[in-house]
């Protein structure tokens, strides 16, 4: 009874703030959540991307042919936005080759393919019993090393965000269970069964962060993980803090503003609230990285769409095809229309099939015409402000649509288009079926492509301008030599009489040797020619 | 006879010394006028090459970038650029207050972004396209294979005549730059034309 008690109070609830605009669309949220978090059979090559945040490229450890282990490092970050590389399980690298990625349209970046050998022979784990004692700068050196980071969707490192907060103070860590988006329930799958390891690894990133309180944040309608978690919680000093399920609850700065009651500065990171926000799979990750030892090789990942007979959620290794684990799950090829990587409101719709499970990737979609049928035609906008109401970040939906079909840039960095998370709410409530969140996409992608360009443009004159110093100066310098060696030439020329007058002399001389040194030969050789004479007659 | 009132020589050298600080002031006068002229020029020299693709490429028919924009600020056409294509002949027309003109075809067609690929194995090593290049992204030595370093590549095609084995391909790069996101209309094409599989 004392137990159930507990269960019931409500001690570890603290007060929640209100956020701005969101929606509450339908979950479809129940038909992944039926089965257990199961792993995937090992599929029969991995492909895994060598694309690191920045752009930048990582670097390859192994070549084409190498056998890896399971855990064995293959890949090195090149910068602070990367995470390192270690092989989901054991074969041989078939090919280093460019493949289709799953955030850009028609982009395609490097992969390692491994040919999967089947056998899963493993490099042994380093677990590190005695955690508690290492220092801050230890432990994220640690998750550095076993490559924890970009689980939950912005493939940002997490030892890149904890040495950002280790500069500002951080006072509260949140460890973020708000899973608000349709179809996807890795997070709540993976707190409902692991919620004690995810606890440890909360205490571990508090450890990292030298945060002074952590919170888990998880949405108030997950009844299963939160039971789970408050069980977990029950003898520790983090705090449980239920959200109201709305979307987008789940974004960064919404549930920094519903936790603390403040707004995360436009352009800024919450770490310039001295906030830190991690996701539970990152927690989870950090727990297996440190307890166990297990370097970051796999994810959580839903899949669900009514082509799929048994949705569910997978423990997916890194780099698995995404057609491997729809044929899985029993995908009809008949009803699928086309796959969505993310959710169903901020996902991507793939080109190509053909894409690897990424650290980002916590949802693939099936899609059917049931569900995702075609989009009805575009209307006039009516002015009616209902994108308005939603917006989380609080910007004028309307007139950065009439900014952005006039591609209007100026105006467009006026409403702070910037701020703009595309969540999709505004194209959710409007009434004319505008793709609005389709336009500020399109017009912050060429602005950034504006950016790339100037600063494409600005290198290329720097060495342009470069080169026509150096040339200038090559130039000179021949110039100058030239100069110089006539001079030479010119002081030389005295010099030069004197040592010819005297090599004429010298020629001379040594000519005369030679010629006496003949008649000297000669007369010696008649001399012996008239010895050997006589001495034969005698 | 009376004394003049005025000292004849005092007049003169008086007269002198005006006239010299009046001739001096007004060479510093000129001197200032020409050198805020200059600075002018200068200025208005480095606004239109900021607008400028800066691929160094020539085909406007002055040696770079920077002597266009040079050649532009003295009353040349705006419309000689084809890599910087439309849009660069309508930021030019704003900024100089002219009349917005099509691109002159005389000096060439808009082209998508290229970079120059080097076929490494039919390479000899002849040192002419590390000259021709103007921003030096060609990398190699006499007799020696040559590379281009395509980061840095601005895609001028300056070393594509030079190469005596034409080695050289222009090859469309499009990973350059970020490909993002589509306006819903050209979207809906390339849905209808691609994404669906039926």
């Amino acid at each position: 009874m004392n137990f159930l008690a507990r269960l019931l109070s409500s001690q570890h609830s603290t007060a929640v703030h209100k956020t701005t605009g969101g929606i509450t669309p339908a979950h479809f949220k129940e038909h992944s959540l039926r089965s257990q978090i199961m792993p995937t059979p090992l599929p029969e090559e991995l492909w895994l991307s060598l694309k690191q945040r920045d752009g930048k490229m990582l670097e390859s450890l192994v070549s084409v042919g190498d056998r890896v282990l399971k855990n064995q490092l293959i890949a090195t970050p090149t910068t602070a936005y990367g995470a390192p590389i270690h092989a989901p399980t054991s074969g041989q690298i078939k090919e280093i080759t460019a493949k289709h990625v799953v955030n850009s349209f028609a982009e395609r970046q490097l992969h390692i393919v491994i040919a999967v050998d089947g056998q899963d022979k493993f490099e042994p784990l380093q677990p590190m019993t005695q955690y508690q004692s290492l220092s801050a700068s230890q432990l994220i050196e640690k998750l550095h090393d076993q490559g924890v980071g970009g689980l939950a969707g912005t493939d940002f490192p997490t030892p890149g965000k904890l040495n950002l907060t280790m500069q500002s103070q951080t006072q509260l860590l949140i460890i973020n269970a708000c899973e608000c988006e349709p179809f996807i329930t890795a997070d709540e799958a993976l707190v409902r069964e692991k919620a004690e390891q995810i606890v440890l690894g909360a205490e571990i990133l508090q450890q990292a962060s030298n945060a002074e309180k952590c919170i888990v944040a998880i949405a108030n309608e997950m009844s299963d993980a939160i039971q789970a978690l408050k069980l977990a919680l029950a003898n520790s000093v983090i705090e449980l803090v239920l959200i109201p399920t709305k979307y987008p609850a789940g974004g960064e700065r919404q549930i920094v503003q519903a936790v603390t009651g403040k707004e995360v500065p436009s352009g800024g990171l919450p770490s310039d609230i001295n906030v830190l926000i991690q996701n539970v799979d990152t927690a989870y990750a950090a727990y297996r990285a440190i307890v166990i030892g297990q370097p970051c090789i796999s994810r959580i990942t839903t899949l669900a769409g009514t082509p799929l007979k048994t949705p569910k959620n997978f423990e997916v290794l890194f780099g698995t095809p995404i057609p491997f684990l729809l044929e899985l799950c029993g995908n009809d090829v008949l009803t699928h229309e086309s796959t969505i990587v993310g959710g169903s409101l901020m996902g991507v719709t793939l080109f190509d099939d053909n894409v690897a499970i990424s650290r980002a990737t916590n949802c693939v979609i099936a899609a059917s015409l049931k569900w995702f049928p075609d989009l009805p035609a575009e209307l006039a906008c009516i002015r009616c402000g209902d994108c308005a109401d939603v917006c989380p970040a609080k910007l004028l939906p309307q007139q950065l649509y009439a900014f952005s079909r006039s591609q209007d840039s100026e105006n467009l960095e006026d409403q702070n288009l910037s701020d703009c998370i595309e969540c999709g709410a505004c194209s959710y409530v409007c009434p004319s079926n505008i793709p609005l969140v389709q336009y500020f996409r399109a017009s912050k992608a060429t602005e950034l492509a504006q950016v790339q360009q100037s600063q494409l443009s600005e290198h290329w004159q720097e060495r342009y301008q470069y080169r026509q110093y150096r040339l200038k100066k090559d130039k000179e310098e021949s110039k100058n030599r030239k100069a110089r060696l006539t001079k030479d030439r010119s002081t030389k020329t005295d010099s030069a009489d004197f040592s010819r007058s005297k090599a004429k002399a010298d020629i001379a001389a040594a000519v005369s040797r030679v010629k006496k040194r003949k008649t000297e030969s000669a007369l010696r050789k008649t001399q012996e020619a008239q010895d050997v004479t006589g001495k034969s007659q005698t | 006879m009376e004394t003049p009132f005025v000292n004849t020589t005092a007049a003169t050298y008086l007269f002198i010394g005006v006239t010299i600080s009046f001739s001096l002031y007004a060479l510093a006068k000129v001197y200032h006028w020409f050198k805020k002229r200059h600075q002018q020029q200068r200025l208005l020299v480095d606004k239109i090459n900021q607008l400028l693709p800066q691929t160094q490429c020539g085909q406007c028919g002055y040696e770079g970038c920077r002597p266009y924009a040079r050649a532009i600020s003295k009353g040349e056409q705006v419309n000689q650029c084809p890599p910087g294509g439309i849009e660069t002949i309508v930021k030019l027309t704003t900024l100089l207050n002219d009349q917005v003109k099509t691109l002159n075809p005389a000096h060439g067609e808009f082209e998508v972004f290229k970079v120059a690929v080097i076929r490494e194995d039919e390479c000899i090593g002849c040192t002419k396209c590390i000259k021709a290049c103007p921003v030096d992204a060609i990398l190699g030595g006499p007799k020696l294979m040559h590379t281009v370093i395509a980061a840095e590549c601005t895609g001028c095609d300056l070393c594509v005549d030079p190469c005596p084995v034409d080695c050289i391909d222009m090859i469309p790069a499009l990973a350059n730059i970020t490909p993002g996101w589509c306006l819903p209309d050209d979207l809906n094409s390339l849905h209808n034309s691609l994404w669906r599989k039926s």
